[in-house]
Formats: structure tokens, sequence, C-alpha cells
């Protein structure tokens, strides 16, 4: 049974678009429903309440972050999938960090180094990328982490590591890597656990940082840890589920 | 927003282009089979004039998807084009990797 409604060819409204760009700024990822046969759009981000028809299509959309095509009610949908833009924050400003601010923005993340101690963190080794000279503690409750974020932490320094790398678990970020050997990974997984931290969430940490593929000089690790990044972020949707929290 | 991809989204640019008064068209890339460029959710932009940002394949079939826009644009129709080396019109626009694609193309209006 059509109605006069259903038949009048409808197109992408500006405000969808609008909604749609919007919630990317706001990191919220968001699905579009096209109905293919009437042409009309609806935009719809995370967290809202979906039409209960659509809602579980749009839920599983969202969990895969991949775009399908559905018949629901004999109407032909296309569900678009748009993930906010992967970010990389990077805990130190040392010498590994400088050579991921030129790569990392090469692959298509916005990248944030945060390093209290101000020799470190100075514009003339960081131009370009985002750059924080104050503690963890009082950057990230402001500029919360999320799903779509990795956190590299990289001063070796448990005063400047160990708080990212807790809020990076509990926030679910796809990826959280720390520098250091395997036996300074081991005091560190101590630490953790003596925090309350579960095994579960220790074990997500990669360490030690990067691929294995030999790296040796700053910028060939920088190399290797993007490498990973990106591998966590192409393939979180074949491996485990949500963050622990 | 200091991401360089940005400038060259192309929903970002449907956006302006809008507002800067021109008539705009979306594609997007529905479905493929085999070997194809660009991945489902693709999307090419596309202005009264032909003008265009982003891509729906690797460069064989966007002549193809402006030219359909023109109508889209027109009508406010919308509709889905089909590419794949089995139909003329994509042998001849060339989608020579092998692989087919489904591309909708919808009018976006203020």
């Amino acid at each position: 049974m059509s109605t006069l409604s259903e038949l009048t060819v409808k197109t992408m409204e500006l405000s969808t678009l609008q909604k749609l760009i919007a919630a990317r700024t706001a990191r919220r990822a968001t699905v579009v429903v096209s109905d293919l046969s009437s042409g009309r759009a609806q935009a719809f981000i995370e967290g809202e309440r979906f039409p209960a028809e659509w809602d579980a299509a749009i839920s599983e959309t969202l969990r895969s972050g991949r775009p399908a095509l559905a018949t629901l009610n004999e109407r032909s949908l296309f569900l678009n999938v748009y993930l906010p833009p992967p970010r990389l924050v990077v805990i130190g400003a040392v010498h590994i960090s400088q050579a991921l601010a030129r790569l990392a923005p090469v692959a298509g993340f916005d990248m944030t180094i945060i390093d209290p101690r101000t020799a470190f963190a100075t514009i003339e080794r960081f131009q370009g990328v985002e750059l924080l000279a104050d503690w963890p503690e009082d950057v990230l409750p402001t500029r919360p982490l999320d799903r779509y974020t990795a956190l590299a932490a990289v001063t070796h320094d448990p005063k400047i590591d160990d708080y990212p790398i807790r809020a990076a678990l509990d926030a679910g970020c796809f990826y959280v890597g720390a520098l250091g050997s395997r036996k300074t990974h081991a005091t560190r997984m101590e630490r953790l656990r003596s925090a309350g931290v579960s095994e579960e969430a220790i074990g997500r940490i990669s360490a030690p940082i990067g691929l294995d593929i030999g790296a040796a000089s700053p910028a060939e690790i920088a190399v290797a840890v993007l490498a990973e990044i990106i591998g966590a972020l192409r393939r979180r949707d074949r491996g485990k589920q949500e963050g622990a929290a | 927003m200091t991401n360089e991809a940005n400038f060259l989204d192309p929903l970002e640019i449907a956006e302006a282009w809008h507002r800067q008064g021109r008539a705009v068209a979306l594609a997007t890339v529905i479905e493929t089979w085999g070997s194809a460029p660009r991945p489902v959710g693709s999307h090419l932009v596309i202005d009264g004039e032909g003008n265009f940002q982003g891509s729906v394949s690797g460069g064989c079939v966007e002549g193809a998807v402006v030219v359909e826009a023109a109508d889209v644009i027109a009508s406010g129709v919308p509709r889905v084009l089909e590419f794949g080396v089995a139909d003329e019109t994509a042998w001849r626009v060339g989608l020579s990797c092998g692989g087919r694609i489904r591309v909708y193309l919808e009018r976006i209006d203020g």
C-alpha cells in the first residue's frame, strides 16, 4: 500500500548533511539511512534513540563500522556509516614523537602531543600538530579519549605515562601502546595490577610498542608504531568487541 | 581540523558548495563485487557545472557519473547506476579492474 507522500520523491536534505558534519566534528559516529526507492535520507547519531524497525540494523552498522544494504518491510535501504576521524594522542614530546608528528597526518590522523616537560614540548620541535605542555591529568578531563582514539605513551616515565594508559583503557581506545622493554613493561603491569586494573585491560596494551620490523632509529620506530595503530584501526571489528568500560 | 584530509572531504565540500548557491548532487558507492577500487560508502560530489570532488572508483567511471548527475540535479529524482564489465556503458568508460559497482546518486536540497 503506498500513500501519496511515499510516491513523492525526496532528496537528501541539506539539514541531514549538516547534522552529519556536526556529529563528525563532535566525534560522534553517525549512520545515514537512505531509502533507495523514495530517496528519503535520515541521519542517526550514536547514543540517540533509533526508530524501532531500524534499531537492529542501525546498531549493527555502528558496531561493525561497515556500510550495508538492507531490505526492511519490503523497502530497499542503504545504511552508510561515518566514524569520527581517527585521532592519535602521544604522551611524550620525544624524538620518536617528532617523527610521528610528520607521519601521522599523512596517514589521516589528527594528532595531539601531551608532555608536561616544557623543555621537550616546544613549538620549534613540533610544528603542524597540536602540542599541550601540561600533565595528562590536567589535559584529558577536558579533552576526553574515545573509541576512535589511539594512545601511545612514549616517555618511559611512570609519573607521566601511567595515568593516560589507564584513561585510554577505560575509554576503550582502539589502540593503547606503551614504549619500554619487556622488563619495563613487566614492572608497569605490576603497578597497574596493584592499582586495580583488570588483567583483560592490561592485556590490551601493546608493549613493547610497534610492529616488529627491527626498527632502530626514532623515525623507524615511529613507522612501526603507526603501522601497528593502522592495523588496530582496520582490524578492530575482526578482533575484540567493545572496550572494557 | 588541522588534517588536510578534511579539506578534501566530499561531504564538507557538498555543504560548502550548497552554501555558495551551487546545485549539488552526491554519489555514493552502495555495493561492490570483485575487485573495486573504492569501498562501499565512498562519495563523489558533483555541482551543476560538472565540477567534482571525491571518487567512486579509481577514475574509471567518474565521467559517466558526472553526466548522470546533471539529470539528477535537473529532476531531483535519485537513481542507482551500475557499472561493470558486462555493461556496455561501463565497458566504454572502462571499469577495467574487472569489478562491478552500484552507485546511488541523489540531489542535495536545502
